[in-house]
């Protein structure tokens, strides 16, 4: 059917086999399921070149002894797509919270998928002839910003081409971009010839390549290291504003600076012709002056243009190729948005040589006078600048992000570009989809030992270059076989080299001990504070109604200690007709009065278990023991788990008092609101990192519940946590009768917390190609060595972050990878080992590093930065550093790419949020100062900084605001039979409120829904179920069930924010005069709070520091 | 009488020097192998810091050798000695970095044992590039200084003998 096209869809390695895909016979034998091989293939992004292999499997006499296992005889061509809901069943963990891949995929039903992919090939051929039918009754969905911008990698397109399939694609159905892959655009096949393997991004560099490169414009950076000096130092190169010739005495070196300044400016008229349509930019182009206003103002917002906002004036006068663009419009379907500026421009992008994506991204902003920043829509990862073939195989950005989707070449331009080179990492996330692949050896590189991957390079049918050390590396026989095709001498579409994130079923080599059972031991404070705090009781229900859900096997042990001036131990031995209490009161010398039957097996003593929980909140009411010896309960906790490593769980409710570990408050109520910055950030006492390590190097894992309404100093107790990769958890006044909020979070944290996936003994190496070294490790662990990670216990709500730096320079290679490893034992005692590859561009020129700049990761990784700087140096260091990144950042741009003598505050619109998210971070508890900030909290804010993922954190660091009460279905999202409105994101400052609407606001684990005081009564009926504005209960959390449309968009939208999150959101409704009002208006980081500036103020601030 | 004592001083303080030399390739090797993967760094910081019962786990080094605090004192030490010596010169070249090694223990992170170095922070690139830095440093100062002292040494006995000989000279 679509034979003759596939070969040009197919990735790169593909083209040096044509003899492997014999035509005769192609659809002769059935395809069969190998159960030995439980893949899912990927489910939507390569869909395009994998049904036609399905369809036309070859029949399995290629290679049909080698396997020991029996093969299952199905006739069904499509079947292996039906291996998804198989693979549900057998790895219930992997599924436990649907969709947390992409939205959109949960309610894919097989039969959908499968007609979709029915309909996939066909699309080829249309691709190619042009204009086409409705393919997709489901297209609404605006897709990711980026999908048609990518579309034009070379430029050495015809534009008939062109144009034509770009909107195609741009149309893809949401199924396709629920699989993490979203928004990638597929090149129209023409394209994938000259873009195989990259080569697409060393074009588009030639394309720049006059800018000059000798400009080494000395500015240290040293990684945040001096803060005044470095800004210094680029003080003293900065050259005054003023002509461009001003720039040629700036650079280092004079004649070198005279070329660079030249050419630099012929950049700039490139550009310029890129946007010509816009009258006032290019007539301001010659002049030097008054350019700021005209390129600013009349470019509209980006994303308005991509959205469809759009403009039918200027269509008409352009090119040929762009009239018929517009002529081919009619003919899509109904729903298609109109075709964008951003096309238009790509579709002149791909005649005048210049990708329209780096024009985007790189379009000057002038941040004092664009007051519309924001996107319609959160901001989506960028796309890195590769081939087609490379973006659609590359990792999803929820797992695995780079700050700078175009690696620099050289350190020195990485200082150029005053910009943090670093990864962010979710590696362990919940994963809807996820390829298992069982195989008996499992292929890696022999040298570096990177697992083989999708961006490795077949040379011939027996060897491979690996592409992080670029060894030449043989093939082995068993990698031959392709289970997913059933087909012999197909290495390079193995499922390890379809996918980006790939899990092995581990042998034993991967074992320095028999896989550990799962074991959990739950230490409980019954101090008088816990028992009046109340926690214990709310406790034992979850676990009661969550014991069948802990994850584990027949094996799985759990284990009780509760503590408060001496440790009491539970025998909960099988056979034991009730739990007994074991009292050791010598918590100088803590020993352990029974050695086997204090960890028991969950499913023997199942009853027992069941007793102790029913009985435990009665057995400590009456307690009146103040004291807490929290740290040789601890020691008994760690003697207890030692022989079998496994998950320590400790709730605790006041400063420990007792024993080892015990700690005074160092808190001063008085300093809480200083300005001068908080002290006592770091640990009082190494005790509990000491002992957190030795869990560490026993395979324990700590997680701290802190529950408590008083200074319990967590800068030391998180501690334990820290260094045992564990996770922590802090209520602060928590109150079961008082605090009802707090309760309710508690339940719902705890309930995921217990039912959530786990891996144990896990380790987690980092590789990354050669030149390119880790620099520092973020998050919760154990650092074992320069590349290794060594975490007791890995759960899937927390991230990592990893600063890197360029060592060697990449000049010889193209690409860049990154490659995560993480190997660990399920929760089943199975040794699995998941790898994300994630793969990058290398460039060499800054206006390309800056054209690839993902500001939310930016910013995720300064904030990490930041708290390692407030650790060691203090706050306000830290908050310099910060303020120093967006300064020296504005500054590098003005001196070496943007040749607009503007007077304004400049930025490329890749990073133009930069400064209101850095004003954010600011103004967030960790790192702000004056707003009094008790330091537990602000302690917690860090933590939850260091390992949050970054979604999770940039909602947290810069709200979600939406105006409910004129949402409409307009630009919905469709998903099956579920219309999910999506209004547009609005600054967050007060002036975007009015007192007439309401509106919702996204912190990531709260919701707020403020209604205003003349809110449409409509509103509140339809939505509230409450009668009118007055009659709105206080403290209301929650959104009624109504059979109104209005309701039920309102439901559908807040359902499907949450479904994209792991701990579910508490929703506050907030009165326009209520109290809670402060809790949301601390939140408005544009504006003025008493002591933090407002945005506005802000900019002014970086302008005087940049023209300093 | 204190021509003697000088000397002595020198003498001393050239044989302390070779050994802080060799404590200060030590040091070296250690956080290069340290960044070359062969160690653990909880191993590595046992090792460094002196803590009596995690020094037995160490095979690799029969040894414990306590690096840090003996350097200090040892190099505190002849300082001492300089002073009552009267060396004020030689004092003036060792005192910064005595205050050196006074800062560094004073801004050492919080640990109950004696130690400078942290097996959880160490592995930052920057503290390990910082560590690494510290030790070629150290090296090259007290290689100068071991031959600043064998100079001081000679050049005192040179003082003392031409002072025997003048006075054996005038007396006759």
């Amino acid at each position: 059917m679509c034979f003759t096209i596939l070969p040009r869809l197919l990735p790169g390695p593909v083209q040096s086999y044509p003899s492997m895909y014999p035509i005769t016979g192609y659809y002769g034998a059935p395809a069969q399921q190998q159960q030995s091989y439980p893949t899912i293939p990927s489910q939507a992004a390569p869909v395009s070149n994998k049904s036609p292999i399905t369809n036309s499997a070859h029949s399995a006499n290629y290679y049909q002894n080698n396997h020991p296992q029996q093969l299952q005889q199905h006739h069904l061509p499509q079947h292996h797509y039906n291996l998804q809901p198989f693979q549900q069943q057998q790895h219930p963990p992997y599924t436990t919270s649907a969709s947390y891949y992409g939205p959109q995929s949960y309610h894919a039903s097989p039969a959908q998928q499968s007609q979709q992919q029915q309909q996939q090939p066909s699309l080829v051929p249309m691709a190619v002839s042009g204009p086409g039918g409705p393919l997709y009754p489901i297209v609404s969905y605006p897709s990711a910003p980026g999908s048609s911008q990518y579309g034009t990698l070379s430029s050495s397109q015809s534009t008939t081409q062109m144009g034509a399939p770009l909107h195609q694609y741009g149309a893809e159905p949401p199924a396709s971009s629920a699989s993490g892959h979203s928004g990638y655009g597929m090149a129209p096949p023409s394209q994938v010839a000259p873009t195989v393997n990259g080569q697409g991004s060393t074009a588009q560099n030639a394309v720049h390549s006059h800018y000059s490169q000798t400009s080494q414009a000395s500015l240290s950076y040293n990684s945040y290291g001096g803060v005044t000096q470095s800004s210094g130092g680029a003080d003293a190169d900065r050259p005054p504003s003023g002509t461009p010739s001003a720039s040629v005495h700036s650079s280092p070196g004079h004649h070198q600076g005279k070329s660079e300044s030249k050419s630099s400016l012929s950049v700039f008229s490139f550009i310029i012709t890129e946007f010509h349509f816009f009258p006032s930019l290019f007539l301001s182009g010659g002049d030097t002056s008054s350019s700021s206003t005209g390129s600013a103002s009349p470019v509209p917002n980006s994303y308005d243009s991509l959205e469809g906002g759009s403009y039918p004036g200027t269509c008409s006068s352009q090119t040929d190729s762009v009239c018929l663009f517009v002529v081919w419009k009619p003919s899509l379907p109904s729903l298609q948005p109109f075709p964008s500026l951003s096309e238009l421009s790509a579709a002149l992008g791909g005649l005048s040589g210049v990708p329209e994506l780096e024009v985007e991204a790189l379009r000057p902003i002038n941040l004092l006078q664009e007051r519309n920043l924001l996107p319609p829509r959160p901001l989506e990862a960028p796309e890195p600048n590769l081939s087609p073939d490379l973006k659609k195989v590359n990792c999803s950005p929820q797992t695995f992000r780079c700050t700078l989707t175009s690696i620099p070449q050289t350190q020195a331009l990485l200082n150029k570009a005053r910009l943090p080179l670093g990864l962010l990492l979710h590696p362990f996330r919940d994963l809807q989809q996820l390829p298992v692949i069982t195989s008996n050896t499992i292929v890696r590189c022999r040298s570096c030992r990177t697992y083989i991957n999708p961006f490795v390079t077949f040379l011939d049918q027996r060897r491979w270059k690996c592409n992080l050390c670029y060894r030449v590396n043989d093939v082995p026989d068993e990698f031959m076989y392709n289970p997913v095709t059933r087909s012999y001498g197909e290495p390079h579409k193995r499922p390890e080299v379809q996918n980006s994130t790939v899990e092995f079923i581990a042998s034993s080599d991967y074992m320095l001990r028999p896989p550990q059972p799962a074991v959990y031991l739950f230490v409980l404070d019954v101090s008088h504070n816990a028992v009046e705090a109340g926690y214990l009781k709310y406790f034992c229900d979850s676990l009661l109604e969550n014991l069948d859900k802990l994850p584990g096997d027949s094996r799985t042990r759990v284990g009780f200690l509760t503590f408060d001036s001496t440790i009491h131990f539970y025998n909960l031995q099988e056979g034991l007709s009730q739990p007994q209490m074991l009292v050791v009161s010598d918590i100088d010398d803590v020993f352990i009065p029974s050695h086997d039957s204090l960890m028991v097996n969950l499913k023997e003593s199942n009853e027992l278990v069941k007793d102790l929980l029913k009985s435990l909140p009665a057995l400590f009411s009456q307690s009146r023991e103040t004291h807490s010896a929290l740290g040789p309960a601890l020691q008994a906790a760690f003697k207890l788990m030692s022989p079998t490593g496994g998950r320590i769980t400790v709730f605790q409710t006041q400063l420990p008092t007792l024993g080892a570990g015990k700690l005074q408050s160092r808190e001063d109520p008085n300093q809480r609101s200083s300005s001068k910055g908080a002290h006592h950030l770091g640990p009082a006492t190494d005790f509990y990192k000491k002992l957190a390590l030795d869990c560490s190097g026993q395979q324990i894992g700590v997680d701290l519940f802190l529950l408590s309404s008083q200074y319990a100093d967590l800068a030391s107790l998180a501690c334990i946590s820290r260094y045992s990769a564990g996770s922590v958890f802090y209520y602060p006044s928590f109150h079961y009768i008082h605090n009802p909020a707090q309760l309710e979070k508690f339940q719902r944290d705890l309930e995921r917390y217990l039912t959530r996936k786990i891996g144990f003994e896990a380790v987690m190496r980092i590789r990354c190609t050669k030149g390119l070294s880790i620099h520092t490790f973020h998050g919760n662990f154990f650092v074992r060595s320069t590349d290794l990670l060594s975490l007791a216990n890995v759960n899937p709500d927390s991230a990592f972050a990893v600063q890197m730096s360029v060592e060697d320079s990449l000049a010889d290679s193209s690409l860049a990878c990154f490659q995560a490893a993480l190997l660990y034992t399920s929760s089943k005692g199975k040794r699995r080992i998941r790898v994300h590859t994630l793969c990058l561009p290398v460039v060499s020129q800054l206006s390309d590093v800056y054209a690839g700049a993902d500001v939310q990761a930016i910013t995720c990784l300064l904030a990490n930065m930041a708290i390692d700087r407030s650790l060691s140096s203090s706050l306000s260091d830290a908050r310099d550093a910060l303020v120093n990144a967006v300064v020296d950042l504005v500054s590098a741009y003005k001196s070496n790419v943007s040749n607009l003598q503007q007077s304004g505050l400049v930025l490329p619109a890749a990073m133009r949020l930069f400064p209101l998210y850095i004003l954010a971070l600011l103004k967030q508890k960790a790192l702000r100062t004056g707003t009094s900030t008790r330091l537990d909290e602000r302690v917690f804010a860090m933590c939850e900084f260091k390992t949050q993922p970054l979604q999770q954190l940039m909602r947290m660091v810069h709200p979600d605001l939406y105006r409910l009460d004129n949402i409409s279905d307009q630009g919905a999202l469709h998903l099956n039979d579920t219309v999910v409105p999506q209004p547009h994101l609005l600054h967050l400052s007060a002036e975007r409120l009015s007192r007439d609407g309401a509106f919702l606001m996204d912190c990531g684990n709260v919701f707020y829904l403020w209604i205003g005081k003349c809110c449409n009564e409509m509103f509140i009926r339809d939505v509230l179920g409450c009668p009118n504005y007055a009659s709105i209960p206080p403290n209301m959390s929650h959104i009624p069930e109504l059979e109104t449309p209005l309701s039920e968009r309102v439901r559908a939208f807040l359902d499907w924010l949450q479904d994209n999150r792991a701990f579910s959101s508490t929703i506050h409704v907030v009165k326009d005069d209520a109290s809670a009002k402060a809790t949301l208006f601390q939140h408005l980081v544009e504006d003025r709070s008493e002591w933090a500036s407002s945005y506005h103020e802000f900019l002014q601030h970086i302008q005087q520091q940049v023209s300093k | 009488m204190a021509f003697t004592f000088a000397a002595f001083c020198y003498m001393l303080a050239l044989l302390l020097t070779a050994a802080l030399i060799f404590f200060a390739i030590w040091h070296i090797i250690a956080f290069d192998e340290l960044k070359t993967d062969y160690k653990n760094p909880i191993d590595q910081c046992n090792t460094l810091n002196p803590t009596v019962e995690k020094v037995k786990k160490i095979k690799r080094v029969k040894i414990a050798i306590k690096l840090v605090l003996p350097e200090y004192l040892i190099h505190f030490f002849f300082c001492v000695m300089f002073f009552c010596a009267a060396e004020w010169l030689t004092l003036c070249l060792n005192l910064p970095l005595l205050a050196y090694h006074v800062w560094r223990y004073m801004s050492r992170p919080v640990m109950s044992c004696p130690g400078l170095y942290d097996p959880t922070t160490i592995m930052n690139a920057d503290i390990l590039a910082y560590c690494q830095k510290e030790g070629w440093c150290k090296l090259a100062f007290y290689l100068l200084s071991f031959f600043y002292y064998l100079y001081g040494y000679v050049f005192i006995f040179h003082l003392y003998f031409s002072a025997l000989y003048f006075s054996f000279v005038s007396t006759e």
